[in-house]
């Protein structure tokens, strides 16, 4: 399937849970309402039209200070834009960051068989930050929600084992959050600098 | 043991030892990150590390003389560092390879140790990213060099200290 038609087969499918969508240069996304992501994810992994076999990716996004931060001056002086060049069509664009959540979470899906892919995007409140886990659906969604919960601290129901992956136990705090000061550090020996 | 300034025996001795310690330098190859390719390509017969005797790797800190610290260090790799250089039996030396063992290079974040002079004695600064085979070659010279002129017994000269770059 192309990009229109995987989101509109989702949204026939689920119309209420999905909120949102956009694609860009072949890339499909579809932003989805909490709470559903469970059942949208089976479905696109059971579906005979979709058999999503392959999780990709799981990681998140902080939108804390989002727009809220001055651009910083080199990339203000290089001329680099977030817009597209104009010869890139941009038909669908991205409607922006989510209203009243600060973490979004992104779960990148392939199907080897039909060798098409689908961004799944379900925003996370930062109070009570947890989803359910895809782990029973997917196996290797094991270490990337654990990375999802060391770096950003969104905790994931039904997850076996879930422990920081990459920074130690004694480490405190998430460091990919936004609110994690810059010049914190935390190690086990040695001068903290 | 007489004035070893005064005494013709001991000096020789001094002397001899430096030198078949700089010839055989058995070495620990530390090796977590990218200047691991660049390591194996100096160790390796076309820069021929084995000219210096110091082609002969030991993967086990105790029968190891040098650690070579090859690659960024994280916070949660540094006690394991330092543990292995605990575990290296006297004389030992250690050689920063590459720009993140010196000073943490271009990382300055929550996960990386700012040079691994921060928890253990260094003796020989290779900087670059990742140095050039010359560099390596260098300052295995140096550290000849070091062994050399070091003293059979006795203390080892004190590393100089650690410009305080930080603000707190």
């Amino acid at each position: 399937m192309n990009t229109a038609s995987l989101i509109e087969s989702v949204k026939d499918q689920f119309p209420d849970a999905v909120s949102d969508s956009h694609s860009y240069r072949g890339d499909a996304t579809l932003a989805l309402r909490p709470d559903s992501l469970f059942e949208v994810a089976r479905f696109l992994k059971e579906d005979s039209a979709f058999r999503m076999n392959l999780l990709v990716d799981v990681t998140a996004v902080d939108y804390l200070t989002f727009g809220k931060r001055p651009t910083p001056a080199f990339f203000a002086s290089s001329g680099v834009t977030v817009k597209p060049p104009s010869q890139i069509s941009d038909d669908d664009p991205w409607p922006g960051p989510p209203h009243g959540s600060r973490f979004t979470l992104v779960y990148h899906f392939y199907s080897i068989i039909h060798k098409h892919r689908l961004r799944l995007v379900v925003p996370v409140e930062e109070t009570d930050a947890s989803v359910n886990s895809l782990i029973s659906l997917w196996p290797g969604a094991d270490w990337l929600e654990r990375e999802v919960w060391d770096m950003f601290g969104i905790a994931f129901r039904g997850h076996p084992d879930l422990r920081r992956i990459l920074m130690y136990e004694e480490f405190e705090g998430h460091p990919l959050r936004k609110d994690y000061p810059v010049k914190k550090r935390q190690p086990l020996i040695g001068p903290a600098n | 043991m007489t004035d070893p300034t005064t005494s013709f025996l001991t000096s020789r001795l001094d002397k001899a030892i430096g030198w078949a310690r700089k010839y055989s330098i058995f070495q620990y190859p530390f090796v977590t990150a990218c200047c691991g390719m660049e390591y194996m390509a100096t160790a390796c017969s076309h820069y021929d590390v084995d000219r210096f005797g110091a082609g002969f790797p030991r993967f086990s800190p105790r029968q190891a003389d040098v650690l070579f610290v090859v690659g960024t260090i994280s916070h949660k790799m540094a006690p394991v560092l330092k543990r292995i250089h605990d575990q290296m039996a006297e004389p030992k030396w250690v050689v920063a390879f590459g720009v993140c063992t010196c000073t943490g290079g271009f990382y300055d974040n929550y996960a990386t140790v700012m040079g691994i002079d921060t928890i253990m004695p260094v003796d020989v600064y290779i900087p670059g990213c990742p140095p050039r085979p010359e560099m390596v070659l260098d300052g295995l010279m140096k550290l000849q060099d070091k062994i050399q002129n070091q003293q059979t017994t006795g203390a080892r000269p004190t590393p100089e200290p650690r410009p305080d770059i930080f603000e707190a």
